[in-house]
């Protein structure tokens, strides 16, 4: 059976039937990433002050995940263009160029991802925290027998009987890592042995607020590059097939696939600033 | 009508130019001053978040102006919404309305809540 309209416009939308499709999609993707925006404003409106993290992402990081994902985005729609120029070599080479941006976009973020699940929070038997990174853990280390030790590369804070603007300053150095007092931290090793630790968790989505939306938000998005990656993986592979066939149908295929990828852009132009930067 | 709207046809392999390649070439480098400001645009709002205005408020609303900005040229030439169908910008209307709904909903859940209340 023959797929009405891939090909010639429809008399009454004046469009293919994939485009109306896909705009209507990306209707609803707009607004499932508006809730989870919405809940980004309620989280951080509500957190109490000093609470919310600034500069607890790596900014140039973000800045060069964000310059690959536009590249990737200049790369598709030349793609596109290629297509419509009948220069199939050209759209091979750019859209094997957003496969590998897009391969790049997914291994910069799983380093962040690996960096924050290897970030630790130690609540201390005497109350202060200890805060960094984990060096080490010993074979026989054993919260609840309280065996063994770890070993972090972080600071110690203690926010016990402080309050007002000590309290704040305090806070800064875990909190607000762009503020003088955050900057200002010093890190070095600390071996914490099992019986001072009251408890430990990692800087994943169960640590904060901030940290649930922020692995919310992205994950969201990187399973969208995932999967943006895995249709023009196939429209570059064995998909191609059918511009021999019928090149027109093809087009619009590319078409189709790179509008989902430019929406997957439009939304880490959002993200970046509000997790990163804000 | 523009060239990414206008009807296909089939044709024959290998295939004739759907389009004339001097338009396209305009488009072309259309597109690439567009990356080059969206590229100029990131490096903008990075710099921006360092830039002390005296309330954090200030730097969210510069950073949204650009990041809208950058959408703006997303939206309007990488996926051609400045010159698309009617049909498209009434889908997005309706999608626009919901989402300032969504967002007026957020603010408005606000007053809810009795003053200094703590909601996590």
């Amino acid at each position: 059976m023959d797929i009405p309209y891939t090909i010639e416009s429809r008399p009454d939308t004046g469009l293919y039937n994939a485009k109306v499709g896909i705009w209507l999609f990306l209707a609803s993707e707009v607004m499932l990433f508006g809730a989870l925006f919405s809940s980004y404003i309620l989280l951080r409106v509500g957190a109490p002050e000093g609470y919310w993290p600034h500069g607890w992402l790596n900014i140039p990081i973000g800045t060069a995940n964000t310059a690959v994902l536009i590249t990737s985005s200049i790369t598709t729609v030349m793609a596109w263009a290629s297509c419509k120029m009948n220069q199939f070599g050209k759209f091979k080479f750019y859209h094997a160029c957003t496969l590998c941006l897009a391969l790049t976009f997914v291994c910069i973020k799983s380093y962040e991802y690996h960096d924050k699940l290897t970030h630790y929070s130690v609540k201390l038997a005497d109350g202060k925290i200890a805060d960094g990174h984990l060096i080490e853990k010993s074979k026989d280390f054993d919260l609840v027998q309280k065996t063994g030790f770890v070993v972090l590369h972080g600071h110690v804070v203690d926010l016990a009987n402080k309050q007002g603007e000590e309290l704040q300053k305090e806070l800064k150095t875990i909190y607000d890592l762009r503020s003088p007092e955050g900057r200002a931290v010093e890190h070095k090793e600390l071996k914490l042995e099992a019986a001072q630790i009251a408890s430990m968790e990692t800087y994943g989505p169960w640590h904060h607020a901030y940290t649930a939306i922020y692995f919310t938000l992205t994950g969201l998005h990187a399973l969208h590059v995932i999967g943006g990656a895995i249709v023009i993986g196939f429209l570059w592979g064995p998909g191609s097939k059918l511009w021999q066939k019928d090149p027109e149908r093809f087009t619009n295929r590319i078409e189709i696939s790179g509008l989902f990828w430019h929406f997957v852009d439009l939304v880490w132009i959002f993200l970046f600033p509000v997790l990163y930067l804000l | 009508m523009d060239a990414h709207s206008q009807p296909a046809t089939v044709n024959p392999a290998p295939p004739a130019p759907a389009v004339h390649d001097e338009h396209f070439s305009q488009h072309v480098r259309r597109y690439l001053f567009v990356f080059y400001a969206l590229l100029f645009g990131t490096a903008i709002t990075v710099a921006a978040s360092y830039i002390p205005f005296g309330n954090r408020a200030i730097n969210v609303g510069v950073a949204l102006f650009i990041a809208s900005g950058k959408a703006f040229l997303v939206a309007g030439y990488f996926m051609h919404l400045i010159s698309e169908r009617k049909m498209i910008y009434g889908i997005l209307a309706f999608t626009a309305f919901f989402f300032i709904g969504l967002m007026f909903l957020t603010l408005a859940s606000f007053s809810d809540f009795p003053r200094h209340t703590v909601t996590h």
